[in-house]
């Protein structure tokens, strides 16, 4: 087993997954780098779990390898890889308490008790839940079963955590505390985290790279600004994110290639005034339909040749003149030609 | 009318409850612990062993006489029966009860459910019979024992004095494979239901822990459905202590407390015996629920 700095933690071959006729995952070819926090982002049912649990063994692949660590895993049993799993039901064990859950690895690896005890207090320590080893998980609230579920997982020093939806049945302010939480305690152990989400926010604020999952193909792969920068299909652009999508003859007229192009909302300027332009502007004349106030920005809808045009203008100039409140008013619109993303699909 | 009549229950919800609640209450204390109750009261009377009459004055001889060595023995016997078809019933019901809860689809489901089922539909005695034809000496079971060449191991166990006998039909070890036979949905269907809530993320959770499968049986599977194979154990052991259907029709003449209960209170005409045998199931009864208790099993419920 070759084991430099340059082989990926893992490495997907045209690999598939079918269910009878269902493609839940179509020859995906990904790498993960060691080290790496990486999000598998899509709807469900783009096969973005299905990728996860085959990597941690309880799927297999109908078709192609996967790696780890330059290690064909593909038909091995989970407990025969060097990957552990936080589950999106957190699947503690309700029969014992949070120090045995924590601690079952170790105990079926028959590591003497001393040992065990010593590891469980180390974890605790470090998903903060000093004290809680004689509670049960029935005791503990959402928050307190996500951390011991991730220390439960930790212990056993895996080479991969992977991650479905870790934070998906926590509430708002939770969630946010433990995207910031994860994230330290990736950095703190210094192993490749792999988690799947279906919120783009999530993946965007947490990932280091995201793919972007779709119908059991992988739409693209790249860091987060790459993915809302530049969508590499339209799907992209409308999931993650709000995109406008101008294609056809307007493209054309816009850009001088009738290919699709994606604008996001903020890039886009409206003016009600004669602007003078240069030779980088984009502009386009329109008509105010709708108008929402939304305190940090107002979002406009503005129909411009027969295309309804989303625009997010932020509220800074409060007393000005620029601002159009009034639905039905002609305006005109500008962005620079940078800003555009032509799609591939 | 009918309107007026919810209305009127509407209104008055104590009367609801009285109408939901008395029926069943009636039932349940005057039918059932009543004759339970008529019951323990007829183990404290007594017969005349001259006259052969009842006599309604309080004894304790009647229950005295359940301890003499030949009761001691029909109880022991009995019960270690019963000890060892809850076993057996455990041990072969757990795999198809694990099958049906986690891997069949859900049609399959179905279809092994009403076949594990199909048997209670026919009559219990006629099963039993037709079981005696099976184990009899020139019996089906016997043609393919000799068909695989194994008349050695049926004669060797055959020999053992306590389980053995002429054939298997006359034997307790047939006894045992009758009562295992016919109690067996009642701990397939527990054991299933208490697998069924058993999420499938834990198992998984386990092996990606690193446990083999033998160890997530041991550390996770079966821990969790011990509430279900206790409450299967209590129809097997309870209903074998008190059967005398198969002890009848199956096995050599050694008496089991039902038959014992049946002879006394039919052609003995000892109602005050036969009760105060029939308070020994109860007992250890008692005494397994206690121990199931002890052991965790009502945790769940």
């Amino acid at each position: 087993m070759t084991n430099t700095p340059s082989t990926p933690a893992i490495q997907f071959n045209k690999v598939s997954r079918h269910f009878g006729d269902v493609k839940a995952v179509d020859q995906v070819n990904l790498e993960i780098i060691n080290g790496e926090f990486f999000a598998m982002l899509g709807p469900s049912g783009s096969g973005k779990t299905t990728c996860l649990r085959m990597i941690a063994g309880f799927d297999r692949p109908t078709g192609g390898t996967i790696n780890l660590f330059g290690q064909d895993v593909s038909n091995l049993p989970p407990y025969e890889r060097n990957v552990n799993t936080v589950f999106q039901d957190y699947a503690l064990f309700p029969h014992m308490d949070v120090g045995e859950n924590i601690g079952y690895g170790l105990m079926i690896k028959k590591v003497a008790k001393t040992e065990i005890a010593k590891q469980v207090d180390e974890m605790l320590d470090l998903v903060q839940l000093k004290g809680f080893a004689s509670r049960k998980p029935s005791q503990l609230s959402g928050g307190q079963r996500q951390r011991v579920a991730l220390a439960r997982a930790l212990i056993n020093h895996p080479k991969v955590l992977l991650l479905d939806e870790p934070l998906g049945a926590l509430d708002l302010k939770l969630r946010q505390q433990m995207q910031v939480e994860l994230k330290a305690i990736q950095q703190r152990v210094g192993i490749t985290f792999i988690f799947v989400t279906h919120d783009q926010e999530e993946a965007i604020t947490m990932s280091d790279r995201i793919a972007v999952f779709n119908h059991g193909k992988i739409e693209q792969v790249g860091s987060p600004s790459e993915i809302y920068e530049k969508p590499a299909s339209a799907f992209v652009a409308g999931f993650v994110g709000t995109s406008n999508l101008i294609s056809g003859e307007l493209a054309k007229r816009l850009t001088g290639s009738d290919k699709t192009f994606s604008i996001r909302p903020e890039k886009i300027h409206v003016n009600t005034t004669e602007k003078t332009t240069t030779m980088d502007t984009i502009t386009l004349d329109g008509v105010v339909r709708d108008v929402v106030y939304l305190g940090l920005y107002t979002r406009y809808l503005v129909e411009a040749e027969g295309v309804d045009i989303v625009v997010v203008e932020q509220n800074l100039k409060t007393t000005s003149t620029d601002v159009v409140s009034a639905k039905g008013q002609k305006v005109r619109l500008t962005w620079h030609k940078d800003h555009i993303s032509r799609l591939g699909a | 009318m009918l309107t007026r009549l919810s209305t009127y229950f509407y209104q008055r919800p104590l009367y609801t409850l009285l109408l939901f609640l008395v029926p069943p209450m009636l039932y349940m204390v005057v039918v059932y612990l009543g004759s339970l109750f008529s019951l323990m009261i007829n183990s404290f009377y007594y017969i005349d062993d001259f006259s052969g009459i009842i006599i309604r004055e309080f004894t304790l001889r009647t229950i005295a006489q359940v301890f003499t060595p030949a009761h001691r023995e029909i109880f022991t016997r009995t019960a270690s029966m019963a000890f060892f078809v809850t076993i057996a019933s455990a041990i072969v019901s757990f795999p198809l009860a694990y099958y049906i809860a986690k891997y069949a689809s859900p049609r399959l489901k179905t279809w092994l459910l009403i076949a594990v089922t199909i048997p209670l539909w026919s009559s219990y005695l006629v099963r039993v019979y037709a079981w005696k034809l099976i184990l009899a000496q020139e019996g089906i079971l016997s043609y393919f024992i000799n068909l695989f060449g194994l008349s050695g191991i049926l004669e060797w166990l055959l020999s053992f004095e306590g389980i053995g006998g002429s054939s298997l039909a006359l034997s307790p070890l047939g006894m045992f494979i009758v009562f295992v036979y016919i109690w067996l949905p009642y701990m397939i269907i527990p054991i299933q239901t208490s697998l069924e809530r058993v999420p499938n993320s834990l198992v998984e959770a386990a092996g990606d822990l690193g446990a083999k499968p033998l160890q997530t049986f041991r550390t996770v599977i079966l821990p969790l459905a011990f509430p279900g194979v206790i409450a299967g154990s209590i129809f097997t052991f309870s209903l074998t202590l008190g059967d005398f259907i198969i002890p009848l029709a199956i096995g050599n003449s050694k008496f089991f407390i039902g038959q014992a209960v049946y002879s006394y209170q039919g052609t003995a005409g000892n109602i005050p015996l036969a009760a105060a045998m029939t308070l020994g199931p109860v007992v250890i009864m008692i005494i397994y629920l206690l121990i199931a208790r002890k052991l965790g099993a009502f945790d769940a419920l």
